[in-house]
């Protein structure tokens, strides 16, 4: 399943990554069915460029509030700082959340950001569209 | 006894339930136990010699357990635990980098 968002999520998204920079971001995307309702702006406790981990209380926090809001996770996000929107293989090994769309936002070329989404399965992995609209 | 929160990737294996009670005085013998009931659940958490996997995280009432006293922090009927996959990836730590 695609994941769509509108054009402000997506602003949202990439405005996070440049403020990080030059550290990964990571946050979630809750949403229904696909479709991305709310940008859940994680922080990242590595406070790196090269690897993220969202806050665990952040997280457990986030969850919570998603099922108050009957919301699923329907997206994963995290900057690659100088390197293509692509999983790594630690970004493959450490996909605990099949479910969702992994999306990734390049900043290896800063005024054209790249954004792609992946599905991340028993370390399979399968490109997703990600649709704004 | 315990309320376990499964979030929901691990919810599959619970049959869709987000709570479960769980008999247990610590939080070793409420993983434990929870993996005798859902087993898909106890291979996601622990591993082969039943200790938690290192990107699981759980919680007592929204403390780590790590800042408790680990597996042995004992939980009671009131006290909820929660099991949290962790968010995490990038260009190193497994030893194989490489994008």
């Amino acid at each position: 399943m695609a994941l769509r968002l509108s054009s402000d999520h997506l602003q949202d998204v990439v405005a996070h990554a440049r403020e990080t920079f030059p550290h990964e971001c990571c946050g979630l995307l809750a949403g229904r069915d696909g479709r991305v309702v709310r940008v859940c702006r994680g922080r990242n406790v590595d406070e790196s460029p090269y690897t993220y981990r969202l806050d665990d209380r952040q997280l457990l926090q986030f969850l919570r509030e998603m099922d108050q809001d009957g919301l699923d996770i329907v997206g994963i996000y995290h900057s690659h700082t100088a390197s293509e929107a692509t999983p790594s293989r630690t970004d493959v090994a450490r996909a605990f959340y099949p479910e969702a769309v992994y999306v990734i936002i390049s900043l290896q070329h800063p005024e054209h950001p790249v954004v792609r989404g992946f599905r991340i399965v028993d370390g399979t992995v399968a490109e997703e569209d990600v649709i704004v609209q | 006894m315990a309320t376990v929160y499964v979030p929901a990737p691990l919810r599959r294996q619970t049959g869709g339930q987000s709570r479960v009670q769980v008999p247990g005085t610590t939080v070793r013998e409420v993983l434990a136990n929870l993996g005798t009931v859902y087993p898909g659940v106890g291979a996601q958490v622990q591993d082969e010699a039943g200790h938690v996997r290192a990107y699981i995280n759980i919680f007592v009432n929204g403390n780590e357990m790590r800042t408790l006293r680990g597996e042995d922090t004992p939980v009671g009927p009131q006290d909820e635990v929660s099991i949290i996959p962790a968010m995490a990836g990038g260009l190193v730590a497994l030893g194989t980098a490489g994008r």
